[in-house]
Parts: C-alpha cells; sequence; structure tokens
C-alpha cells in the first residue's frame, strides 16, 4: 500500500523533472555503460573458473578466488563510496502527513538493496557458482558460498552508507575512506594484519560448514540497524532546516584593485569558490589534477608515446580552467537575474572569469616543473600546453558556457555531482583535450617533437593575439541567449 | 518616466499580460495590486529586461527597455531572493552593488547607516552570509540594496511580505520619503491593499493580466479596492 505510493511519487518525479528530457541523453549514456558491465560481469562469471585454473594450476578454484575477494571487498568499498549514493526522496513533505517515520526509513533502505552495484556482483558470482556445481562440487556447500558473497556485497552497501554519512560532515570528504581502505591494504601488503587470508579462511569455513553463514548474515542486521537509527535521526525537520551558519572570515582582497575594472568581478568569483561547498571541493580535486601526471610518467612505456605529453599537460595545467570553465555562467545561476538588472558590462564580467583561468594555468605549470625530472621533453610539451591552454581552451571554453542552461546548487558536494551537466559540457572536452592532443601527436609523429611543441604554441599565441575579437564574438553570444540563461536559470531541477 | 505601449507577453500562444497604454510620471509612487497570475512579476520582468516581450515595448526614460541597456544605470530593482547573492555578508552585497553602480565604499556606507533602525540591528555587522538570514531579513537587505547608487526608478515586487509589523511600517515611511521628497518613482506591487493605498498617490488593478482600474488615491480607494477585491461591486 505505502509502497505503491512511494513508487508512484518517485516515478513521477523521474518523469515530470523540468531537465527530464535533457538528461534523456545521458540515461541512454549510462544504460550503455550499465550494459557493458553486464557483460563484462557475466564473461567474468561464466570463464573465472577456467581462468583461475590457469592461474594457480596447483591449486583448487575456489580457494584461488577466496584468497583475492579481500582485494575485491577494497575495491568495491572504495568505489561505492565514490559512486553510490543513498537513494534520495524528499522527505519534507512526507513528514506532516501520517506515514511512519520508521516506513520511510525502511523503504529507503530496502531500495538501496536492491542498487545497481549490488545486482552487478550476481552476473558473475552466480555463473560462478553453477560451473562449480558442474564440475561437481557439492551443492549445499557452494550454495553456502553464493549466500555468503550476496550478504558480503549487501554488506558493503550498508558499510558504503555509515562511511558516507561520516565523512559527508568534513571539508576533505574523501579523505577517511582513502584513509582507511589504504591502511587495511597496506597491512595487509606489508604482511602485518594478512585480511585476504582471514576473509578466505572465513569463505572456506561457511563453505565447509555453512552453518557459519549466520555470522555475516548477523553483522548485516547489524549494520542495518545502525543504518537505520541513523536515518531515523535525521528524518526531523529540525535537522534540514536548521543551517550551520558559517562565521564569516572577511579579506577585502586588496590586490584585485590592480585588475582595474573587473576588480569587483574578481572578488565575487574568489568568494564564490572559497565560500560554498561545491567550489570548494573542486579546488581540492586540484591536487589530483596536478599529479595526473603521476600516473603515466613513471611508467616508461608512457615516456615514448610523445603525444600523450601534450594529453597530460593540457589536462593537468587546464584542470580548474575545465572544471571551473565549463560551468560559466552556472555558477552564478543562484543571482543571474540580478546581474542582468544591474549596470554591468558583460564583458566585465567575463573578463573576470578569463584572468582567473589564466592565473591558474600559470600557477599549475609552476607547480608542474618537477615533471622535468621525467625528462626535459616533459616540461617543453607541458609549456606549449599551457600557452594553448590560455589562447585556445580558456576562449573555447567560455564560449561554451553561453550554451550553458543548467542551474547550479553551490552547496552540495563536487566528486561526481552531475548536476549541471549537459550535453554540451561533454561535447566541449572534444576539442580541449582531443584536439591539441591529435594536433601535436600528428605533428610529432610527421615532422618531429619541435614543430608539434611549435604548433601548439603558435595556436595559444595566436589566441593571445586575437583575445580582444574573440572577447568581442563571445561577448555577443552571451548577450544573444540572456533571455534563454534566465530562463534556464530560475527553474528549479 | 515610464511608458509602456501595446504591451503583451504570451507564452506558447497563452497571453498573460496585455497592456495597451500606461504611463508612469516622474517621481510617483505607483502601487500594483492583483491576484495570482494577474501579471504583476510577469510585468515588472519586461520593466526589467529578464524576459522579452511578445508586442510592444516599455520606454523608462525615453529608452526602449528591450533595445538598448542605458536605462540600467539609473534604475533598480528587488524582485526576490534570487537577486541575493547567498555566501556574501550584507555588507560585502551592500559594497558590490556600489562599485556596479559606481558608488564607493563611504558612499555606501553613509547611505546603509541611514537604515539602521530599518534593519533592527539584525543586519550590519552580524558576521553572517547572506544565505543565513531569515527571510524577513534577507528582504530588508534586498530593499536597502535597490537603493544604493541613488536611482531615478525603484521596483520592488511584494516587499511587505515576510517582513515584521515594525519594518513594514517603517518601510512605507522609506517608500514615501522616496517618492515625495526625493523625486523617485517607486513601483511596488503588493497583496496587501492596506500597505498600498497607504504608501502610494496611484493604485492600478491587474486581472488576467489586463488593467481593469486605475485609480487616484484617496479616503474612498480601500474601500473600493475591497469591494473590487470580494467581488461585492456594484456597476
Amino acid at each position: 500500500m505505502k509502497l505503491k505510493h512511494f513508487l508512484n511519487l518517485e516515478w513521477k518525479q523521474f518523469f515530470r523533472s523540468a531537465s527530464f528530457g535533457k538528461s534523456i541523453a545521458i540515461n541512454i549514456l549510462m544504460a550503455f555503460l550499465a550494459l557493458y558491465f553486464i557483460g563484462i560481469f557475466l564473461f567474468i562469471g561464466i570463464f573465472l573458473y577456467k581462468i583461475l585454473g590457469k592461474v594457480n594450476p596447483d591449486q583448487d578454484a575456489l580457494t584461488t578466488l577466496n584468497s583475492f575477494l579481500f582485494f575485491y571487498i577494497l575495491f568495491d568499498v572504495a568505489i561505492r563510496f565514490f559512486f553510490q549514493k543513498l537513494p534520495v526522496m524528499s522527505v519534507k513533505p512526507l513528514l506532516p502527513l501520517p506515514v511512519k517515520r520508521s516506513k520511510v526509513v525502511n523503504y529507503v533502505l530496502r531500495k538501496s538493496a536492491f542498487s545497481f552495484f549490488n545486482i552487478l556482483p550476481l552476473f558473475a558470482f552466480i555463473p560462478f557458482s553453477i560451473t562449480l556445481i558442474v564440475n561437481d562440487y557439492p551443492v549445499t556447500s557452494v550454495l553456502a558460498w553464493l549466500l555468503t558473497a550476496i550478504v558480503v556485497v549487501q554488506i558493503i552497501n550498508f558499510l558504503n552508507f555509515i562511511l558516507e554519512s561520516f565523512s559527508s560532515e568534513r571539508e576533505l570528504s574523501f579523505l577517511p575512506v582513502i584513509v582507511l581502505v589504504g591502511s587495511l591494504f597496506a597491512l595487509n601488503y606489508f604482511n602485518v594484519i594478512s585480511f585476504s587470508d582471514l576473509i578466505a579462511q572465513g569463505f572456506t569455513a561457511i563453505y565447509n560448514n555453512p552453518i557459519f553463514v549466520l555470522i555475516p548474515i548477523v553483522v548485516l542486521v547489524g549494520l542495518y540497524v545502525i543504518n537505520f537509527k541513523q536515518l531515523k535521526a535525521k528524518l526531523y525537520l529540525d535537522s534540514s532546516l536548521k543551517t550551520k551558519v558559517a562565521v564569516v572570515n572577511a579579506s577585502n582582497m586588496e590586490w584585485t584593485k590592480r585588475f582595474g575594472d573587473i576588480a569587483p568581478f574578481m572578488q565575487l568569483d574568489l568568494k564564490l569558490i572559497w565560500r560554498n561547498k561545491r567550489t570548494k571541493s573542486m579546488t581540492m580535486l586540484l591536487a589530483i589534477g596536478l599529479l595526473y601526471g603521476l600516473f603515466f610518467y613513471p611508467q616508461p612505456i608512457y615516456r615514448d608515446m610523445e603525444f600523450m605529453f601534450a594529453f597530460i599537460g593540457v589536462f593537468s595545467t587546464g584542470f580548474f580552467l575545465i572544471n571551473f570553465g565549463q560551468f560559466i555562467p552556472a555558477w552564478d545561476s543562484g543571482y543571474y537575474k540580478m546581474l542582468m538588472s544591474q549596470n554591468i558590462k558583460y564583458e566585465q564580467y567575463l573578463r573576470s572569469k578569463f584572468v582567473l583561468m589564466i592565473m591558474s594555468v600559470v600557477i599549475l605549470f609552476v607547480l608542474g616543473i618537477p615533471y622535468v625530472y621525467f625528462g626535459w621533453k616533459i616540461l617543453i610539451a607541458h609549456f606549449a600546453t599551457a600557452i594553448y591552454n590560455i589562447g585556445v581552451n580558456s576562449h573555447v571554453i567560455l564560449y561554451g558556457g553561453s550554451f550553458n542552461r543548467k542551474k547550479i546548487d553551490l552547496d552540495k558536494k563536487a566528486a561526481f555531482n552531475y548536476q549541471g551537466t549537459g550535453a554540451v559540457q561533454w561535447i566541449i572536452g572534444i576539442p580541449l583535450m582531443i584536439l591539441p592532443m591529435a594536433l601535436f601527436g600528428l605533428t610529432n609523429w610527421l615532422v618531429g617533437f619541435e614543430a608539434a611543441v611549435g604548433l601548439l604554441i603558435a595556436l595559444g599565441v595566436l589566441g593571445i593575439v586575437l583575445h580582444k575579437k574573440l572577447m568581442t564574438l563571445i561577448t555577443k553570444k552571451y548577450l544573444d541567449s540572456k533571455y534563454k540563461m534566465i530562463d534556464a536559470f530560475s527553474q528549479d531541477t | 518616466m515610464i511608458h509602456t505601449k501595446d504591451l503583451s507577453k504570451a507564452y506558447s500562444g497563452k497571453r498573460v499580460l496585455k497592456i495597451d497604454e500606461l504611463g508612469i510620471p516622474k517621481g510617483q509612487s505607483f502601487g500594483l495590486v492583483g491576484n495570482n497570475g494577474a501579471g504583476k512579476t510577469t510585468y515588472f520582468s519586461l520593466l526589467l529586461d529578464l524576459i522579452k516581450p511578445t508586442t510592444g515595448n516599455i520606454t523608462n526614460n525615453s529608452v526602449v527597455v528591450d533595445q538598448s541597456e542605458d536605462w540600467k544605470p539609473f534604475t533598480s530593482a528587488f524582485i526576490d531572493e534570487s537577486f541575493l547573492i547567498g555566501y556574501l555578508t550584507p555588507e560585502e552585497y551592500f559594497y558590490f552593488i556600489g562599485e556596479l553602480r559606481g558608488e564607493n565604499k563611504a558612499d555606501v556606507d553613509s547611505l546603509v547607516a541611514q537604515f539602521e533602525d530599518f534593519f533592527h540591528g539584525e543586519i550590519l555587522g552580524q558576521k553572517k552570509y547572506l544565505r543565513d538570514l531569515s527571510k524577513g531579513n534577507q528582504k530588508k537587505a534586498g530593499i536597502v540594496a535597490a537603493l544604493i547608487g541613488s536611482p531615478d526608478v525603484i521596483i520592488l515586487d511584494e516587499p511587505f511580505a515576510n517582513l515584521d509589523p515594525t519594518t513594514q511600517i517603517r518601510l512605507k515611511g522609506i517608500i514615501k520619503d522616496l517618492a515625495e521628497k526625493q523625486g523617485v518613482t517607486v513601483l511596488v506591487s503588493s497583496h496587501d491593499l492596506m500597505h498600498v493605498t497607504d504608501v502610494c498617490e496611484r493604485i492600478v488593478v491587474l486581472e488576467k493580466g489586463e488593467v481593469v482600474k486605475d485609480l487616484e488615491t484617496n479616503e474612498a480607494t480601500l474601500k473600493e479596492l475591497e469591494a473590487h477585491f470580494s467581488g461585492s461591486e456594484q456597476v
């Protein structure tokens, strides 16, 4: 009865949301991704028995798998933390109605049990169990093992929500989970405590003596109860209405004055970045952007792939440019109407954002100079891409911004928050990153490294020379789409 | 000062506003009343060029609003909370608006200082961001911000809603003072008939997007408006 109502509400919420039509492209993309993963897991599930036999022919396949399960669990915890969110339900309108709080909480939690993250592993576990039975493993034991695997997946599911609610109040929200997963891995790796053995022994014990499956089930129930209590305590109006009142740290940022007429906008942009959750966590991600090269350069294979230098260069010097730039002017969507009724020069407004992006490119390039350790060519390539970012990408992304039609709520956190993302943001990524990489790679292959570097620098300088002209064009584009933007930004998504 | 000619606005064929002729002279305090959906906010949005008119136009001090931006320096408005920048403190917000309107900090400070009793000690020096203020206090900050830069035209949509009685009375004083002593054209919309009749020299009633009454305020106005809205009007 109640369940039907809840499902009905969510159905309507999905299909009647203002951005439904626009998000259909993203939904299709997600559906393809889902099918892709299901395919991979099915493949693994069917052939895992054979693969394990090849990996370790002296050992029983199930034993080999059990010894890997610890790493699977760690990986799952980390991935879920970033991608899986507790199903959201707008609870406020329900609170004054005669619906029991516990019913709402139970609904939300049970719904999460059927999340894609919990279904996906079944596509591997079930075929694997079938192959085990086909290969004459005892049926009851295999079923007990399968049940344990399913229970463990659910345990991770509910553990994740506890982790999330624990870390959501912290500034660097992803730190706790990285520390947890990292230290578990390290303890295991350095043989301080061998979790992989412990987990393997646990699974083997249940396999030999199915009654032990009760232990993980008890753990699961415990986690469910903790989640239940935690959520129920949050289900009061006070807790959603009461907002933490931040103490203001006002600084008058006199140094921006030297930028002349764009100073007020620069001050506003800097405050925007420092005082809102979404922008603040974006700034934290800068560290990842800067260190991005360390994923590649330490490996000699990549050091010979020179076209990768351009890609990494664009990405690491342009990280802020891309992340901040793609949401211009949506950052100001909350008060866009006011800006449009004020006596502002649009060109100044845009130039302030432009200057910020340029400064970020210069700073990120300077901070990235230590990459010279991996070879002077890398540094030169990064320099070229920095110039390209300044001259070309900055203008491209500003131009792309005039197609922005999605409002941004500044108080939500940033990592994997797709709010405000439309098809344009995906399309604009192509000229920003792929184009310089292709140009660089092609010239490098046809002519040589110097020519490739020269080409990127030349394009960048060309953009800088034409800056005034380009800005006039871009400003015109923004003015042309003014009414559409105002209309879109005043819609709640 | 403000002249509206043949103005209409339609959303996908459905007309929500149609004003053939409406002139508002300089220094008038002008009140706009009407039920929900009568077109008050639509009219104000057209006046601020936030939406495009379907036909006709509005001229503000001989500037055609949807063709030139030259009306912006002498026009200011507070329509709703989306005019506030949530992550600024009230002071920072005032300074920001001040800079956009060519006033320095000292100018802004001296203007804002006049409204100390209007703020009732709840806005200035609170070390709070605008987003953390109550609805009423946000409104106070927004209204005062609309007065920065000595504009000739001030547009306030529902300024009395959400305000406490004391502040409502003070706001009436401020609006009257602006129109009578400083010659500012003030446009106000409201659902509260008593407040508009108190404050405005002239009241226009909108109904389904059209002007149905245009009254010079006198003692009988409130009665007339009440009769109109209760539906017991004698024809």
